[in-house]
């Protein structure tokens, strides 16, 4: 065998987890992604009182892949004077920004791409804001006024958001200590508490700034139809711009990810070292099994045969999922399994809530404008992280240094934290009220 | 400070930077000008120094074709101005010619007429809300509005048969008898809506996003509505408490008891408010109204032939938009020798140029919301 | 000064002779509304009722006619409602005068009727309202074909649309319009529709064949 060959093996020997795990992230997360963008139709048809997608399948279960079929088989357009190198590159930089940035991510305990970089978050956060390339690069190589304009104003709103993220982020990597993913939950478990509870301002800002970040409602100006200045996407079509939307909703997974990871206890279950609640790790296999059961009851009110065979189908299915859950607690040899098994289940509830309030969050409240969102962002949110950074390092000195007790320091330290932002808030809305009633008398420099 | 309205715009043609002004131009095809409506709007950055609405696509010539048909032939015609309100503009348009025949149409008739009619306004409000909540991003209140908006069409559609351009009023009374369920629908509507209005209420009104959106939008006092003729939920929000079902009642509005809401900045905000606040009024008028439709004909005292003598007449109604006026010119034949309609949205609009100044482009399709236009009527 | 009655005896005496079918005992014959078909020539001629217009005299008109003397051609009442016929010439005046004085702040409605056997070919109607006495009074002011009134876009701003309208729809140039030009109907139009000599089906076919490619077939 030549060394080049024996070279070649020797990689894929090491490597070869990373690269499945690898290959199956980029296959499966734009399915999984349109998935995404089912269920939000469905959510959203569901508060709205009406059905949602029902033709394209069972209960619409298929339009996902017909909206990729049509995607695919649309005439590409390119601009005339565009940028066509840059226009074809935009949104592939948007896409594998998301995608790389899963990379790192843990799962589960068991279930990632990259064995615990040790610089786990940072590389997350760093990736995925690489996406922004693609915003601005997509809305100049279009080459229309309003594409540019809506470009900027996208990207504007995603560095400062960022900022304000990141800030929220250090604070629970103060908590933890680490930077690895791995790492940081297994503080959480050491600690017998979520971090959200120790850092629920943090949270809420890192919430926040996801929303925006990710471009979602109410901060989703850039790309609101009803806006004069449509946004950096209007000259993509067809697969250019599912690639586009498609980077958005990984965008949302990765970010709910990280929230999950940071605050939300990761894979571990509600109240994780409490003996006598071990019991609650039947639950996942109880849950889908319920489900199941649920959708046996449904079957027999379809009003059509093949419903009623394609619900007795799903009620299969979930069974079989729930056996696959409860085999390693059957089957000694296999215990191993038992956590990681309940550690994706658990983490994929935790990330699926997270999307839920940002889907809810959508079709509730209206729309920021631009420059109420750079406000809110700058005037109110990232002070507000950074005094929490500020309480939370004080928060653990005091721990530290004068033996405090933990959860003291910190309820002290978040109670000035909620007071500071009650005051922010306040600032600002006196600002806009002073502001909007001496509109008459002032002079605005104000230049746009 | 972005929050304010730039008050300067007004008064000078040089922008701050000497550079030119951009002219940005709302097409007529736009999802949210609610209609074919072309706004050229002068630029200076971000700010708004002036608009200029280019209307006219939908002119159809109604005036021109009301000479040309009998009076009771042009009645389907008057629906389809303001098609949002079709019910309004028939009622004005058979009054305004029962005024010029110097007849009045039978008490049970004008009670019948007084329930459609309000039923029509508080449709023609959960149109404008939804709309202009999606327009602003509140993607939900649209479904809710429209779905209340189903139950007033079924009433109208078991009445004479057609949800939207109805010709339910004839010169003279109604044609159609209240079918038989007539009261009991309005009553179940009319006590289902209260809880409707509370799902809209607690969805926008107190909400901190919606408000930044609305509050200080668009203002326009109560000098500048009167002096630019912009009448209806417009003036009152300005705090003018006036309304000419109050001021000049016409069909049975004086029989019932209701309040007029205004507001008090006349922002975007408290039209909101006033038209919320009109929707409840209108259900207390339809439900004071079936305790008691009074028995008797539906039709007054009207031939077949309608000539009216010689002469005018000008009838104007409180329509959900605003002050809508018929001035009928006869000549003694059966055709009208002129119907000139006053219509509300074409009058309101012309306020667009001085509420939109200083403003951001965002807040454009607020301000366009908010005037609650529609274009059969601008354009007619 | 006879022209006081012109305004309104023109309607009935223009149209009745060309249709020759309503009998015309009386110039100010107006027949009942729910009159029979027009009787045979040779059958008795109905009673002729009384006109619908009568000469108005109260308060209001006084002052104005006070105010302006000759401006004030006539006042009349039709059917409850009034109305002033006045010259053209002191058209801002009185415009002034109404808003000012008597206090009509809303111009309601400002339109015009086309009489085109007359002189003074168009009537242009103002429709004004008092917000603070809730009162209405029409203002008709005859003009005749080539005349310019002036604007009233000083006293009413909302008459600026109202008066672009007019001039679309009937060729009346308003003389200190700050913009005159067509609203309704596109810029190059050739025609203004609603005179009486602009036949309905009539259309500007060399516009319609320029912009939109086709002949209109009208």
């Amino acid at each position: 065998m030549s060394p080049a060959t024996q070279a070649v093996l020797h990689f894929l020997q090491t490597w070869w987890v990373e690269l499945v795990s690898g290959v199956v992230i980029v296959a499966v997360v734009p399915l999984i992604a349109g998935y995404v963008v089912l269920v939000e139709r469905k959510l959203m048809a569901d508060m709205q009182a009406r059905l949602g997608p029902m033709r394209v399948g069972p209960h619409g279960l298929l339009q996902p892949i017909a909206d990729a079929v049509k995607l695919l088989i649309k005439e590409d357009i390119v601009p005339q004077d565009a940028d066509s190198f840059i226009f074809w590159f935009a949104p592939v930089i948007s896409m594998v920004a998301a995608l790389t940035s899963m990379g790192a991510l843990y799962f589960g305990p068991d279930f990632r791409v990259a064995q615990d970089i040790n610089i786990g978050i940072l590389f997350v956060i760093g990736v995925s804001s690489l996406g922004f390339l693609g915003i601005i690069l997509g809305g100049w190589a279009s080459n229309s006024h309003y594409s540019i304009i809506g470009a900027i104003r996208s990207t504007a709103q995603l560095v400062s958001y960022e900022t304000a993220g990141g800030l929220a982020i250090i604070c629970a990597l103060l908590l933890s200590g680490t930077l690895r993913i791995h790492a940081i939950v297994d503080a959480q478990s050491d600690h017998h508490v979520w971090f959200i509870f120790l850092a629920p301002v943090a949270f809420f800002t890192y919430l926040v700034a996801s929303i925006a970040e990710t471009n979602r409602a109410p901060f989703d100006l850039p790309e609101a139809e009803s806006e004069l200045v449509a946004g950096y996407m209007t000259e993509y079509s067809g697969f250019r711009w599912a690639l586009y939307f498609l980077g958005e909703y990984a965008n949302m997974i990765v970010v709910a990810s990280v929230a999950t990871t940071l605050f939300l206890g990761g894979w571990l279950r509600p109240f994780p070292n409490v003996h006598w609640l071990n019991w609650l790790d039947l639950l996942p296999a109880l849950f889908i099994a319920l489900v199941g059961i649920y959708c046996i009851y449904r079957a027999g009110k379809q009003p059509v045969k093949i419903q009623v065979w394609f619900m007795w189908a799903v009620a299969f299915a979930c069974f079989a999922v729930a056996l696959i859950f409860l085999v390693p607690w059957i089957f000694a040899s296999l215990k191993f399994a038992i956590l990681g098994l309940n550690g994706a289940f658990w983490f994929l509830l935790k990330v699926s809530a997270y999307i839920y309030v940002f889907m809810w969050l959508r079709f509730t409240l209206p729309r920021y404008r631009f420059d109420q969102l750079m406000h809110l962002g700058w005037y109110i949110l990232i002070p507000l992280a950074i005094v929490n950074v500020f309480s939370v390092g004080v928060a653990l000195l005091l721990e530290a240094e004068f033996g405090w007790n933990r959860w003291l320091a910190l309820i002290v330290t978040t109670a000035f934290t909620l007071a500071i932002a009650l005051f922010l808030v306040r600032s600002h809305d006196k600002r806009v009220a002073a502001a909007s009633s001496a509109s008459a008398a002032t002079s605005d420099s104000y230049a746009g | 400070m972005a929050d304010t309205v730039d008050q300067d715009a007004t008064h000078s043609n040089d922008t701050l930077l000497g550079a030119d002004e951009l002219i940005l131009n709302m097409g007529p095809q736009h999802p949210s000008t609610h209609g074919v409506l072309r706004v050229k709007l002068k630029l200076d950055g971000e700010r708004v120094r002036g608009a200029e609405c280019v209307i006219g696509y939908l002119h159809r010539g109604v005036e021109k074709i009301a000479e040309n048909r009998t009076y009771q032939q042009f009645a389907p015609y008057v629906d389809r101005m303001d098609y949002v309100a079709a019910i309004s503009n028939g009622l004005g348009y058979c009054e305004a010619v029962e005024k010029l025949l110097n007849v009045e149409a039978p008490i049970r008739a004008k009670v019948i007429r007084t329930i459609l009619t309000e039923l029509q306004r508080i449709a023609s409000h959960l149109v404008w809300l939804g709309t202009h909540a999606l327009d602003i991003g509140a993607l939900t209140p649209l479904f809710y509005c429209f779905r209340e908006r189903e139950e007033i069409l079924k009433i109208f559609e078991k009445y004479c048969g057609a949800r939207l351009t109805t010709h339910a009023f004839r010169i003279g009374g109604l044609q159609y008898e209240a079918y038989d369920d007539f009261e009991k629908d309005v009553e179940r509507f009319c006590k289902d809506f209260e809880r409707r209005i509370q799902e809209y209420v607690d969805l926008l009104t107190g909400n901190s996003i919606w408000i930044g959106r609305t509050r200080n939008v668009g203002v326009l006092n109560a000098a500048d509505c009167i002096a630019l003729g912009a009448t209806g939920p417009i003036l009152r929000a300005a705090g003018v408490k006036w309304d000419l079902r109050k001021a000049q009642p016409y069909a049975a509005y004086d029989r019932y008891q209701f309040e007029i809401p205004t507001g008090t900045n006349g922002d975007t905000y408290d039209r909101y408010m006033v038209r919320m606040e009109e929707m409840r009024q209108s259900r207390l008028i339809c439900l004071q109204a079936i305790e008691n439709i009074p028995e008797g004909p539906i039709f007054g005292k009207v031939g077949k032939v309608i000539k009216p003598a010689p002469g005018e007449i000008y009838h104007s109604i409180e329509a959900p938009k605003g002050i809508l006026g018929y001035y009928v010119v006869s000549d003694g034949t059966v055709q009208p020798y002129r119907v000139r309609i006053r219509p509300p949205s074409f009058i309101n609009l012309q306020a667009l140029d001085k509420m939109i100044r200083g403003h951001l482009v965002a807040d454009v399709v607020a301000v366009i919301g908010t005037l609650d236009i529609v274009l059969g009527e601008v354009d007619r | 000064m006879a022209d006081e009655s012109k305004p309104s005896q023109e309607p009935e005496s223009t149209q009745a002779e060309p249709k020759g079918a309503s009998p015309a005992p009386a110039p100010k014959s107006a027949p009942t509304p729910a009159a029979p078909p027009a009787p045979k020539p040779g059958a008795p001629s109905p009673k002729a009722p009384a006109p619908l217009q009568i000469p108005l005299d109260n308060d209001l008109v006084r002052r104005y006619r006070a105010r302006f003397g000759a401006a004030i051609l006539d006042a009349l009442e039709d059917r409850k409602q009034h109305y002033l016929v006045v010259d053209s010439a002191q058209l801002p005046e009185i415009a002034r005068y109404s808003r000012e004085d008597e206090k009509f702040d809303l111009l309601e409605d400002y339109t015009a009727v086309d009489w085109p056997r007359r002189d003074k070919r168009f009537d242009l109607i103002a429709i004004l309202y008092s917000f603070p006495n809730n009162i209405r009074l029409r203002l008709k002011i005859p003009i005749a074909a080539n005349e310019h009134p002036s604007s009233l876009v000083d006293i009413w701003p909302t008459s600026d649309w109202l008066e672009r309208e007019i001039f679309d729809m009937f060729g009346i140039e308003f003389a200190g319009h700050p913009g005159l030009k067509r609203i309704l109907l596109p810029d190059g139009w050739q025609g203004h529709p609603l005179q009486k000599d602009y036949d309905i089906l009539q259309q500007d076919t060399a516009w319609v064949r320029e912009n939109l490619g086709i002949d209109s077939g009208q």
